[in-house]
């Protein structure tokens, strides 16, 4: 199924992460794509507040991943600099995905590497600071309830 | 360059660097001499890969961290044997590419009955300030500015810092390497800005940076101003107005670096500040910060001589206690 939603800043694309994050358990993948300065970062980092972790969750571009540590582990992976994913660097990256719940920003260049996504983030520019979220996944019940809050409405939950 | 005399300046340390995209390796001598600085420069494929690494994997540092060693003791005109430390950056980095430089640095230290020491590659590049032959003093305001890391910090003794402020999403390094991407320029990105921004006006467009708490930074938004100015002009108008459009970006960077500094300098009464990492290159954050020290140009980036540099102020573990040592992927 896929849920269409819309954010106007990037607290509201923090806060529609961190409705997405509870919903997910260590071992999920989730690729977070979209075009330079759509949020993908933002979306990450909302959803490692939403897990508890308080570090700052910054773009990996450079450093290609982070790991940060918590109740529950997140990690945070950028393929940007990447054309493709040999098996060599897969094996760079695999220990990023055990034991964590890990977000890959630019995924495609690891379309053919990479595990199986759980769910698929795909945001865009609307003009301005608004953005469209797109949340993909193959199972249904991950995000049932999620659209019923509208994400455009602030909410103390 | 000559070798290690044998009185006092005699003591040589070997030093590996593989936590990100250079394989590098470095002799320097206990005071701080650098005899030899090698790294393997991967800025060939980058180009010739459109501005995306190729294989950044751990396979890569394996296959020329001993060829860079050799090297690096061939210049300095030394032998394994003349090794009396072996220092190496454990973390921050990918930790597949760190371990071989650690396992590689392990084994040398090892089979030489050696000490080795560890080093956080953060803390090495302020130690590249600590070398010959102008070494600076602490204490002194840090800004470390890379592709993957932009940090304030208050320097007060060697080997010690304290952390002021920190990107909240993208490095500066980053900016201007995205920003390059924008604006259709080839890699490395900071230097493609800085050469076209020299024959643009820095004040025809006005790039909002984002004022945030603290003295922390945030330069996510800048890129995607940039972004959304491009589009408005549209393909011609931007290939004309290139070089304005650089200028612009840089010195909206340049001016958000400064300014942390400025209040940094306020904030903590140090007095002397020093700029480290690849943005250190940059030619207008120079010529903006005159009164600066900036690490030299082939410090800047990813180099082992700096890890040699920090490791000469403490942290060696003595022979053989280092086997089971780890690396670590984060910032602690």
């Amino acid at each position: 199924m896929e849920l269409n939603l819309v954010s106007s800043s990037a607290e509201e694309t923090e806060a529609i992460a961190g409705r997405l994050a509870p919903r997910l358990r260590s071992g999920d993948v989730v690729t977070v794509s979209g075009e330079l300065g759509t949020g993908k970062t933002t979306f990450v980092r909302g959803a490692c507040r939403a897990l508890g972790i308080t570090a700052p969750v910054t773009s990996p571009t450079f450093t290609i991943g982070h790991r940060y540590g918590g109740e529950q582990d997140v990690s945070h992976l950028d393929l940007y600099r990447f054309e493709g994913l040999s098996a060599a660097e897969w094996g760079d990256l695999e220990p990023y995905f055990e034991d964590a719940i890990a977000f890959v920003e630019w995924p495609d260049a690891g379309r053919d590497a990479l595990p199986a996504a759980r769910v698929e983030i795909q945001l865009e520019h609307a003009g301005g600071d608004r953005r469209h979220i797109a949340l993909a996944t193959e199972d249904a019940a991950l995000l049932e309830g999620f659209g019923r809050a509208d994400p455009r409405v602030r909410h103390g939950d | 360059m000559a070798g290690a005399d044998a009185d006092g300046e005699g003591v040589l340390i070997l030093a590996i660097e593989t936590s990100c995209d250079e394989t590098a390796a470095a002799l320097v001598t206990d005071a701080g001499s650098v005899l030899s600085s090698v790294v393997s420069s991967q800025a060939g494929l980058h180009a010739r890969y459109g501005g995306v690494v190729p294989e950044i994997a751990s396979r890569r540092h394996l296959e020329l961290v001993l060829p860079v060693v050799r090297e690096a003791l061939e210049r300095a005109d030394t032998s394994l044997g003349g090794v009396e430390r072996v220092a190496v950056t454990q973390g921050p980095g990918l930790v597949g590419a760190l371990l071989v430089g650690l396992s590689t640095a392990k084994a040398i230290a090892w089979a030489g009955g050696r000490p080795l020491v560890p080093v956080d590659h953060l803390e090495g590049h302020i130690a590249a300030l600590y070398l010959e032959p102008d070494p600076l003093d602490p204490p002194f305001l840090c800004l470390l500015a890379s592709g993957g890391h932009t940090l304030l910090l208050a320097v007060r003794e060697r080997g010690a810092s304290e952390r002021l402020g920190t990107t909240l999403d993208d490095a500066a390094g980053e900016a201007f390497d995205k920003g390059a991407r924008v604006l259709g320029l080839g890699y490395p990105g900071g230097a493609e800005i800085d050469r076209l921004a020299g024959d643009g006006d820095a004040e025809a467009f006005a790039f909002p940076v984002a004022r945030v708490p603290g003295l922390d930074f945030s330069f996510s938004g800048l890129k995607t101003a940039l972004l959304y100015t491009v589009r408005d002009l549209g393909e011609r108008e931007t290939e004309r107005r290139r070089a304005d459009l650089a200028a612009s970006y840089q010195h909206a960077i340049v001016r958000a670096l400064v300014a942390r500094i400025r209040e940094g300098v306020e904030r903590t009464g140090l007095d002397r500040v020093a700029v480290v990492g690849g943005v250190a290159a940059n030619s207008a954050l120079r010529e903006a910060l005159p009164e600066a020290r900036f690490a030299p140009f082939d410090l800047c980036t990813d180099n082992a001589a700096m890890i040699a540099s920090a490791a000469r102020f403490g942290g060696a573990i003595p022979f053989p206690n280092y086997l089971g040592l780890d690396a670590y992927a984060s910032i602690s």
